[in-house]
């Protein structure tokens, strides 16, 4: 086995290995690009038929916890590339604590999107059997604002109006959500694995001016993972909020 | 990549040019500008994505091929999307669209 | 037979197999199980690829055999639904798709470039043990249920109502997908960093141009399919809705989505071996091939272009007219690269030294089939036709020409090509353009007939027909018994040759790549030394390393055969 930093055999130079792990990051996240936009394509298609369920779906989540999500998210990627940064000048321990200070945001995010998911599953907005657009208009738990569960029920009977199948139709909103997020969160539970993997090796001090591909690849893996939830925020979350 | 260092201070600028672009996208999905909306949305989303992929991720300085991977990728998806929807554009959806399902299944 | 000498008549020298090579260098179980030599690989390829080809070939043997009577006397309809789904879905993912690039190129790109292996050793050896877990998926859902979708997997019939397999099958061509995505990546990583000194973009075989334009075809199109397949498995486990009707989704869409890979898979399935070609012609007409650049170029123009064009597999199915209008404008344009390089290749043959050996008979066999074949591409290109013969055996016909006839006759074509170096033997040659000649009658007597049924109507999938179509196919069903003795043969003297075979020597043919430098087989490293590249490819005049100064009355030296 090689340890971190040493000349692979199948490479020449240290340099033609370096200039290979680089190319073989963005051909990979190119592949992540394609695979996301299946998900994108069949997104765009659904929210130009059912835009009204789209948009009830949308006002259904937490634009606090999403917009905080989007700033932790982004913080980690300022963080990401500033570990980076000390690995390439030699700075040991910030290049341990920026990594350290990424992992803890994106585990929050990580965090807050469980939050989320369990907010879903108790107003019965699982895809399947249970779901039901307007369950929590029907019925609003005793500590919920009342003339927020009054905006929320109007808001309902217009989509209805409009749109009768607007249950099938939020079904397949919440679908896709939870597809979309969720196929980004597995992204970024992979992401957390490998800079605990990161975290690990430059406390071992494997980091140096002259070598830290490792540091620089996974950043790259990192910020495209952060590329995909800027484009999710605002198509999950910012469909229809100027109702 | 190259071995170019970037200075903190342009990631940190970076990353509040994306604060304040964020705060921009939501700003302005309060206001109603009909089928404007998604435009700016996702204009707002890919000026981001641009800042991310130039300075977080090095692209301003990295090789030729690294942008051609880029506009690649960018560019394949582009097709997908595009080509997929001149057939939908193109069609006339009206029928499907206000159906209900009730009296679509079992006619 | 007698023991094996190690004499090459053309040149009267005597070679002997070398001491230590990538076969002997290391034994035992776990050096070829856990190897990241692109060779080995490249090895264990050939007998996964070998096994699913037996996969498939079975489930066709069980239809042609059926189709022997119009009122279907073998297997019920349900069954006959599953045999053809299965037959594609193991010919195409498993075999077609990986064929050349996992098997050929795998073992002759990095010594094509002069370098000692793939860019990502231990990503080649995860790429076939994902084709292998894939597969197992896909087994799995053979032996319990079975399959009856259609290798196409339309939907709602996959997503909801078919009562087989499906979830381990999209979930095995799923992971399957990630086996192809790696290796796309690994070669265009190797290509562009890689490459021995000298050995500049200009300087590179065309089979690795060709490679490469795969790789990228690889790289941007499987994961639309891998996503789609797995929106398919999530639809029928949790009964969401994207593609079903009933719950507002749109059937469409998913093919769309599944032909926007599908579609360029074809090209994947070509491209390789169009490359093999390339290098066949050439080397047994003794002549530089006719246009190069315009040759690489087209390789890839081809996988370009062939992701503009993938509704025209959808005319019928409910897409507008304008978007049809213009796809079917566009799969006229793909034509033209293909048909740069048919020109091309036929340039070459012109006026240059001919020798029949067997890698030159499935290359003249590719010309001539892929020409049918892609013509017969146009005619479902044109709408109006199209209305006529879609979903009848003149699509299965159409692309059988081009799968089997083009694609596997490219494959065996560069699997005798490359053998000596592969193995340091030479086949017996007598029986290998025997095995050759029958292949190509077997295939013709199986799917010409195919043409002239389609063109008189009889829908394809159906397991019954009317009985005016029976004679033509009972012609099909034997020609495919001579189309598998073609298959066996080969398989046989290869094997045979392992132990028997006359040894090859480095460069038997002889040819001009990199890779005809270095012994047969090849050191575990590849070259001893770096090469450093200072000529063109396929110069025959110049290149002093070849021994042309054998030329006698102006013809060049007969490649070396392996009964004399």
């Amino acid at each position: 086995m090689h340890r971190t930093g040493e000349l692979y055999g199948q490479f020449e130079t240290l340099e033609q290995q370096k200039e290979s792990a680089a190319l073989g990051m963005w051909v990979f996240l190119s592949t992540e690009v394609l695979f996301f936009g299946g998900l994108f394509m069949t997104y765009t298609l659904n929210r130009h038929y059912y835009g009204v369920a789209f948009g009830v779906g949308s006002n259904t989540l937490d634009l606090k916890l999403g917009g905080a999500n989007t700033v932790v998210l982004i913080l980690s990627s300022l963080t990401m590339a500033m570990s980076v940064w000390a690995s390439h000048v030699g700075k040991r321990k910030a290049t341990t604590s920026f990594l350290i200070a990424t992992l803890v945001l994106g585990t929050a995010f990580l965090g807050v999107k469980v939050i989320e998911y369990k907010q879903k599953f108790d107003h019965h907005l699982i895809p399947g059997y249970h779901f039901q657009i307007d369950y929590r208009a029907q019925h609003p738990a005793p500590n919920d604002d009342p003339k927020e569960i009054e905006a929320e029920k109007e808001e309902l009977s217009k989509a209805f109006a409009k749109d009768p199948d607007l249950n099938a139709h939020a079904q397949l909103y919440f679908s896709l959500y939870f597809g979309m997020t969720g196929l980004h969160a597995l992204h970024m539970i992979v992401g957390a694995g490998m800079l605990v993997w990161l975290i690990r090796q430059s406390l071992l001090g494997r980091f140096t001016p002259t070598y830290n591909t490792p540091v620089e690849m996974i950043g790259l893996y990192w910020h495209f993972v952060d590329i995909v939830w800027i484009y999710l925020f605002p198509l999950l979350y910012l469909i229809d909020r100027h109702r | 990549m190259s071995e170019h260092i970037v200075p903190p201070k342009v990631y940190v600028g970076i990353f509040l040019s994306l604060m304040v672009l964020t705060a921009a996208t939501v700003a302005a999905a309060y206001v109603n500008l009909g089928a404007f909306n998604i435009v700016i949305a996702l204009a707002i989303a890919s000026l981001k994505a641009t800042l991310v992929v130039l300075y977080f991720m090095h692209a301003r300085y990295s090789p030729k091929r690294t942008h051609m991977v880029i506009i690649a990728a960018v560019f394949w998806l582009a097709i997908m999307l595009a080509l997929t929807l001149s057939d939908y554009v193109t069609r006339d959806r009206d029928v499907a669209a206000n159906t209900p399902m009730s009296q679509m299944l079992g006619s | 037979m007698h023991t094996p000498t190690s004499t090459r008549a053309a040149t009267g020298a005597v070679y002997k197999m070398p001491q230590e090579h990538y076969l002997n260098s290391t034994y035992g179980i776990r050096s070829w199980l856990l190897t990241t030599d692109h060779k080995r690989i490249a090895l264990l390829y050939l007998l996964s690829v070998t096994f699913f080809f037996f996969v498939g070939g079975m489930f066709a043997t069980i239809i042609r055999i059926h189709l022997m009577t119009p009122q279907g006397f073998l297997v019920t309809p349900e069954t006959y639904n599953k045999l053809f789904t299965m037959h594609g879905v193991a010919m195409i993912f498993f075999f077609l798709i990986p064929s050349i690039p996992a098997v050929l190129g795998n073992f002759a790109l990095p010594l094509m470039i002069g370098a000692k292996d793939l860019a990502f050793p231990k990503i080649n050896l995860l790429s076939w043990y994902l084709y292998i877990l894939g597969g197992c998926f896909v087994l799995y859902s053979f032996s319990t249920g079975g399959l009856d979708t259609g290798w196409t997997f339309y939907t709602p019939l996959s997503s909801v109502y078919s009562n087989s397999a499906v979830t381990p099958a999209v979930l095995g061509i799923f992971i399957n997908g990630f086996s192809s995505i790696l290796t796309g990546l690994n070669f265009v990583v190797t290509v562009h960093t890689m490459r021995a000194p000298g050995m500049t973009w200009f300087r590179l075989p065309l089979f690795v141009w060709a490679q490469y334009a795969t790789s990228i075809i690889f790289i941007l199109g499987t994961p639309v399919i891998a996503i789609t397949l797995l929106l398919v498995g999530l639809e029928r486990m949790f009964h969401l809705g994207f593609f079903n009707p009933a719950l507002g989704g749109d059937p469409i869409l998913f093919q769309h989505l599944f032909w926007f890979y599908s579609h360029p898979a074809v090209y994947i399935m070509i491209l390789p071996a169009m490359g093999v070609i390339s290098e066949i012609i050439p080397t047994f007409a003794r002549k530089p091939i006719f246009g190069y650049s315009f040759i690489a170029g087209s390789s890839i123009a081809i996988a370009v272009i062939g992701f503009f064009v993938w509704a025209h597999h959808m005319f019928l199915t409910g897409e507008s007219v304008y978007a049809a209008l213009a796809f079917s404008f566009l799969s006229y344009l793909v034509a033209i690269p293909s048909a740069v390089k048919v020109f091309n290749w036929t340039s070459t043959l012109y006026q240059g030294s001919i020798s029949w050996d067997t890698p030159m008979l499935y290359g003249l066999g590719f010309i001539g089939l892929f020409l049918i074949g892609g013509l017969t591409g146009l005619f479902l290109a044109c709408l109006g036709l199209d209305i006529h013969i879609h979903d009848t055996y003149f699509v299965v016909a159409h692309f059988h020409y081009i799968m089997v006839g083009g694609a596997v006759m490219g494959y065996l074509g560069g699997i005798h090509f490359w053998w000596p170096k592969i193995s340091g033997r030479l086949y017996p040659e007598y029986l290998a353009r025997v095995s050759a000649i029958i292949l190509f009658t077997g295939f013709n007597l199986t799917f010409f007939p195919q043409f002239i049924l389609g063109y008189l109507g009889m829908p394809r999938r159906y397991h019954s027909y009317p009985p005016e179509f029976q004679v033509l196919n009972v012609m099909s069903t034997a020609g495919a018994s001579i189309l598998a003795l073609g298959y066996l043969l080969p398989m046989m003297y290869l094997v045979w040759s392992l132990k028997y075979g006359t040894v090859a020597g480095p460069n038997p043919w002889p040819a001009t790549g990199l890779e005809w430098k270095t012994d047969s087989p090849p050191p575990t490293e590849n070259f001893l030394v770096t090469p450093e590249v200072t000529w063109e490819p396929y110069d025959f005049e110049t290149r002093p390393d070849l021994e042309l100064d054998h030329i006698v009355a102006g013809k060049l030296p007969a490649p070396a055969h392996g009964d004399d």
